[in-house]
């Protein structure tokens, strides 16, 4: 692999753990969205320029966005920290599935090719072959965010 | 190294890292993020078996992680709307202190 592969990997790992690591919630979150640009870079480095695209766009624009104002509505600026028997928990979990993940990926024979996607391609297959799925996707999203609005609703408004 | 079994190995350790902290972090919104790691792992496992695999001509890596970032949206957003109603009812969000159904 290239060595921008690297940096951006690098970057990634480094906005991951520091996201589930740190104390305060708000530097969570702009560790989030470190993590969540380091990804988009290796989508444009793989060569999926529209996800690259899509992920800061989504990602970074919306989900971050999107959990700063729940922090904010919340007021859980700041909590105490984990016990270290829940952390252990956590690592005794996560440490084994990545073990036997990597063991899985080590152990498996590959085919390297060079493909490209351009965006006119990706609309003309999503237009084509994946037409019922993209409309089912647009009737989830109406959907969710219909639910969003009446669940976080205030609860007087909706008993009257 | 293999290009594919650096994607990959990259991918499992975000999952990793991910499926940690959403097991030992006691904030719900931190648990969310947690799981939006996970997802992202996935979506990054998508787009090297779609790089690297035998027939990249059919974009269906591509379109699966299209799909799946829309699906990841809607998900955040009702997950949120979740927490804000739970805060708002029992005024923490705080997971190991909504133990209400403990028996």
């Amino acid at each position: 692999m290239n060595s921008p592969f690297f940096i951006l990997a690098a970057l990634t790992i480094f906005g991951a753990s520091a996201a589930m690591t740190l104390r305060n919630m708000v530097h969570c979150t702009l560790a989030l969205s470190i993590c969540f640009i380091g990804i988009a870079g290796l989508y444009l480095n793989l060569g999926a320029q529209f996800l690259g695209l899509a992920q800061v766009l989504v990602y970074v624009g919306a989900v971050v966005i999107l959990i700063v104002f729940a922090i904010l509505l919340t007021r859980s600026g700041e909590l105490p920290s984990p016990r270290p028997s829940r952390a252990v928990y956590g690592i005794i979990v996560a440490a084994p599935t990545f073990g036997i993940l990597a063991w899985a990926m080590l152990t498996g024979a590959t085919v390297p090719v060079q493909p490209q996607a351009h965006i006119d391609q990706i609309g003309r297959v999503m237009m084509h072959h994946y037409l019922l799925p993209l409309e089912i996707v647009g009737l989830l999203l109406t959907a969710a965010l219909i639910g969003a609005v009446v669940i976080a609703m205030e609860e007087k408004q909706s008993t009257k | 190294m293999n290009p594919l079994t650096a994607c990959l190995l990259l991918s499992a350790l975000l999952f990793s890292i991910g499926l940690g902290g959403a097991l030992s972090r006691r904030s719900a919104i931190l648990v969310l993020i947690g799981i939006e790691l996970m997802l992202n792992a996935a979506n990054l496992n998508f787009i090297a078996f779609w790089r690297f695999g035998p027939h990249p001509e059919n974009l269906t890596g591509i379109l699966f992680v299209i799909f799946s970032i829309a699906i990841a949206a809607a998900e955040a957003a009702v997950g949120l709307a979740l927490i804000l109603a739970v805060y708002r009812h029992f005024k923490t969000s705080d997971l190991s202190r909504l133990n209400s159904m403990k028996g």
